[in-house]
């Protein structure tokens, strides 16, 4: 009998301890923790970031931030110190710099490339000759042709 | 022979996007280089998993090339390892030091107990800080620190017996000559 009443209350408890991560940061710090782990990816679920993650990692890694942000670090010391241990792998803002160029520039260079293409093609087409229109003695031959044209069908 | 040259075009650009592809199918997305090599192995003091009351600091191998290897009895990846690393015990390959991550030392002594224990020793990481500090994300992970306790090499994953012979073995003897 006492069994199952002390399962279910282990169960209650656990629920309620973790559904609350002990956190003693003010609105502001707290504020300054969410949008930090907002902003860098989890290793363990790549395509999550630390916020959104429930993996260990992640847990341990927001306790970081919490740590941090009470020793009144900055968030560009904290964000340096995830940088330092895990690469630039862990921004979802890659820095700009020699080897992430590319990824900057690409789209930039990509819309320059079409711009060319579109003023290359529309010079193109304007450099085309505008069709003269025809003297009257030129459309009377037209449809005398055309005229004759449907009589040979006939044939 | 513009016009025929313009036709190509999308020949080539499909060929560009299937190179990526190529090249992406055999790359692996959880390895993330990592950013400590050939920086200083950070530093710890912990206690040693099975003499408690004794620590160890990297400093303290100094002089000499060692693997640090990240390891939990939770790890179902390590058990893969395992033999490899005793083996690599058993033959005096190189000290390997164990870093017991986030596990409990109960569980971990059983572990060795179990399925060998290939280490110098072990020291205790209980709540993962500096498994923080050397941007570990997935156990097993092997690093290679030289003698003047720079990391050179970061095996994510179980080091196998592939990667032993063709990268870290090659590397480690070449640590030990310079």
């Amino acid at each position: 009998m006492m069994r199952p009443l002390v399962a279910v209350a282990c169960m209650a408890l656990s629920s309620v301890l973790c559904a609350v991560e002990p956190s003693t940061l003010d609105p502001a710090g707290a504020r300054r923790a969410a949008d930090l782990a907002a902003q860098l990816r989890c290793l363990v679920c790549q395509n999550q970031s630390i916020a959104e993650s429930n993996a260990e990692l992640a847990v341990d890694l927001r306790r970081q931030i919490d740590e941090q942000i009470r020793a009144g670090r900055s968030d560009r010391e904290i964000t340096d110190f995830m940088v330092a241990r895990y690469g630039d792998f862990v921004l979802y803002r890659p820095p700009f710099k020699l080897s992430t160029l590319l990824l900057w520039l690409g789209p930039v260079l990509l819309a320059l490339l079409a711009l060319l293409i579109l003023g290359r093609t529309v010079r193109a087409r304007r450099a085309r000759p505008v069709p003269v229109p025809l003297t009257t003695a030129e459309r009377d031959e037209a449809t005398r042709l055309l005229e004759n044209g449907k009589s040979g069908d006939r044939r | 022979m513009r016009k025929f040259a313009l036709y190509l075009l999308p020949l080539a650009a499909f060929l560009v996007l299937a190179g990526f592809l190529l090249r992406g199918l055999s790359l692996n997305p959880r390895e993330v280089p990592s950013a400590l090599i050939n920086q200083l192995a950070p530093d710890f003091k912990l206690a040693r998993l099975a003499q408690p009351q004794e620590t160890f600091a990297p400093a303290e191998l100094k002089g000499q090339v060692w693997m640090l290897n990240v390891w939990a009895s939770w790890c179902v990846a390590c058990r893969v390892e395992h033999p490899l690393l005793v083996q690599l015990a058993r033959s005096k390959a190189v000290p390997i030091v164990g870093l017991n991550y986030k596990d409990t030392p109960d569980a971990a002594l059983g572990w060795l107990a179990q399925f060998g224990d290939p280490y110098l020793f072990s020291v205790t990481d209980r709540d993962g800080r500096v498994g923080i500090d050397y941007g570990v994300y997935g156990v097993p992970e092997t690093f290679v620190i030289d003698a003047k306790g720079m990391i050179r090499y970061k095996q994510i994953g179980p080091i196998t017996e592939e990667v032993w012979r063709s990268r870290m073995l090659p590397l480690i003897e070449e640590l030990r000559r310079s």
